[in-house]
């Protein structure tokens, strides 16, 4: 019985989530008293997951699997878990790793949870604590089988640093043949997806227009952020649907959320709700935005946004 | 093209969430049932096959006497028969056996469902049925299209998009994008009229188990009030953030 988590790389580097998976992994093997094997698929350098408490790191790197395919990486995994004996595996949010853990679980016979925000609560039987009805709440699931796959919100645990030695195995997998295959993938380049930013600016119809997006772009380009926006704004094809973020759309678990003339509607809030810091910009101080937020600024938009955007340049340069 | 798609019921997004019996259960009181809204999209698009390909559509629920409503919901809006596999839905892993092993009996060309249903997101149903049945699957769908027994279609990735395609049978997880908020239809009275003539199967559930269980609900911590910064003292709000909050 060991804990195995399945760490993502891009471009063969681990991703930032990939460290949070790493300590969250090792809390978790600490409780139940075991060891966490750590796996990785076409990464290149694995070192950084040492300062995570990692001892253990199963590499494979095949070139038949540099695209991405839900079912071949849920096979490798899949193995992995049975040469390792593995009992609990640890994904992380991202769509890849939602997209694979539901095939692993049929594979293994294995129970799925996931939004899971925290180190199980009992180990008789295991319960862990997970959003439900889209971070309108929180439930306790008890897991009745052997196997579990635990899907960990991101940034749910945050970071455990624990310096350790660790040993590397390369392992190689004959990787399964489909007929279903990627034709071509696109990805924004040079931005920050809105999954992997630790700042979200989101915009609303309080813009006005597409044309006035350049001061929401400005601000994110200064604090290094993503952009997201409300539905109507994706509805009315002001933005692209990738940065709808709300209940329908995208979730969005980040440390600043900076929403710009958005109401906060019971639909959007219940998306962005798990982000640490929520800051609104709104004309109203009406708006329902307000009781959810942590700071608030009352004026127009397109007064305060730009100020805030000097400012912040003004912050970024002294303090960096 | 026999399509299946998979009907979740689900409060309505605007729906207060409280629970009773000790905090055990979701409290239905006042709560307006939907279908799913990404199952909404994936059944819209099944309309276009109906209309334009000459598919077929059943729609199937896994749930008790209260989810008819919105099956016939779904059979107003076009859907030709609707099956009712009669149990509470336990857990994601229960309603997908129970859908797998109906598919098994009654096979389909194309199976729609939601990414996530959003009340209990568990983001699994479709993936599983894929799974147990070793069907291609694709989910966070935003396109599909069908051309002689291929299909292609858009998965929405963390930072893009990339183009699939394979050959049928599929299974899907569906998200707006299949279909846009404005080609949702809403039923009309002939509609609703028709769908009080079409099929409504109501099948006893297979005898499996559920593989988790919720214990208990909450209900998130209250919050502390905002606090307000002029918009004349921006360096303020920077300050807060850096300082306090630690997130600048
Ligand atoms: C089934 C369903 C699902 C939904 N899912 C989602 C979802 O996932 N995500 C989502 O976002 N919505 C969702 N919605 C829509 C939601 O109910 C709201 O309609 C939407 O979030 C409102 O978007 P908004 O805040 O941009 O626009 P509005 O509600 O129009 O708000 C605009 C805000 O901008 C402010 N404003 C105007 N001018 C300025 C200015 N110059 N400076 C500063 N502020 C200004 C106004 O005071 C107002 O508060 C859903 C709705 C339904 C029915």
């Amino acid at each position: 019985m060991s804990v195995l988590t399945y760490i993502e790389s891009s471009n063969g580097k681990i991703k930032k989530n990939g460290f949070e998976l790493a300590s969250y992994s090792c809390e978790l093997a600490k409780s139940l008293n075991t060891d966490v094997v750590a796996l990785t698929i076409n990464a290149e350098d694995v070192n950084e997951l040492s300062s995570y408490g990692i001892k253990k790191i199963i590499k494979v790197n095949n070139e038949s699997l540099n695209k991405f395919s839900a079912s071949s990486f849920a096979d490798i995994i899949s193995k992995v878990a049975d040469n390792t004996s593995s009992s609990h595996i640890v994904l992380c949010s991202s769509l890849d790793s939602k997209y694979l853990a539901p095939l692993l679980a049929a594979d293994i016979n294995a129970a799925y949870v996931n939004n899971v925000i925290g180190l199980p609560t009992n180990l008789e039987p295991f319960t862990v604590k997970r959003s439900a009805f889209t971070n309108k709440a929180f439930s306790d699931s008890s897991v009745s089988s052997e196997k579990i796959i635990i899907g960990l919100s991101n940034n749910s645990f945050g970071l455990v640093e624990s310096s350790v030695s660790t040993e590397i195995e390369e392992l190689d997998f004959e990787v399964q043949n489909s007929n279903l295959t990627v034709d071509s993938s696109e990805k924004v380049s040079g931005q920050i997806s809105i999954a992997d930013a630790d700042i979200v600016v989101s915009a609303g119809r309080g813009m006005k227009g597409p044309e006035n997006w350049n001061l929401i772009e400005d601000l994110a380009d200064t604090l290094g952020a993503a952009t997201a926006c409300s539905k109507p704004v994706s509805d009315m094809g002001w933005r692209p649907h990738s940065e709808h973020v709300g209940q329908t759309g995208k979730p969005v678990a980040t440390n600043l959320y900076i929403a710009i003339g958005i109401s906060g509607a019971i639909q959007h809030l219940a998306g962005i709700n798990s982000s640490k810091i929520k800051v609104v910009i709104n004309n109203d101080p009406e708006a329902p935005f307000f009781k959810a937020a942590d700071y608030g600024v009352v004026g127009d938009a397109f007064d305060v946004v730009p100020r805030l955007n000097e400012k912040l340049k003004e912050f970024k340069a002294q303090n960096s | 093209m026999k399509i299946l798609v998979c009907i979740s019921h689900v409060p309505d997004t605007t729906s207060k969430i409280n629970f009773t019996d000790d905090d055990t259960k979701f409290d239905t009181q006042g709560v307006q049932f939907v279908i799913n809204p990404n199952d909404e999209f994936g059944l819209t698009r099944a309309m276009w096959f109906k209309e334009k390909q000459g598919a077929s559509i059943d729609v199937i629920n896994v749930g008790n006497s209260s989810s008819e409503p919105t099956l016939r919901k779904a059979l107003a809006i076009g859907a030709d028969k609707a099956i009712r596999i009669n149990s509470e839905p336990l857990d994601g892993f229960f309603v997908a056996k129970q859908i797998a092993e109906y598919v098994q009996t009654n096979s389909y060309d194309l199976i729609i469902a939601g990414r996530e249903s959003i009340d209990y997101n568990g983001a699994m149903v479709p993936g599983l049925v894929a799974g147990l049945l070793k069907m291609n699957y694709v989910t966070n769908c935003t396109k599909l299209e069908i051309d002689n027994g291929k299909a292609k279609m858009d998965r929405e990735i963390d930072g893009g998009k990339e183009t699939l395609s394979c050959s049928l049978p599929l299974i899907i997880g569906g998200q707006k994008g299949l279909v846009e908020e404005s080609d949702l239809r809403i039923p009309n009275m002939r509609g609703i009229m028709q769908a009080r003539q079409k099929p409504l199967e109501v099948l006893e559930a297979f005898e499996f188990s559920s593989n988790t269980n919720t214990i208990k609900f909450y209900k998130p911590e209250p919050k502390q009030a905002v606090k307000l910064v002029s918009a004349d003292n921006l360096d303020e709000l920077i300050n807060l953030l850096h300082k306090e909050a630690k997130v600048l």
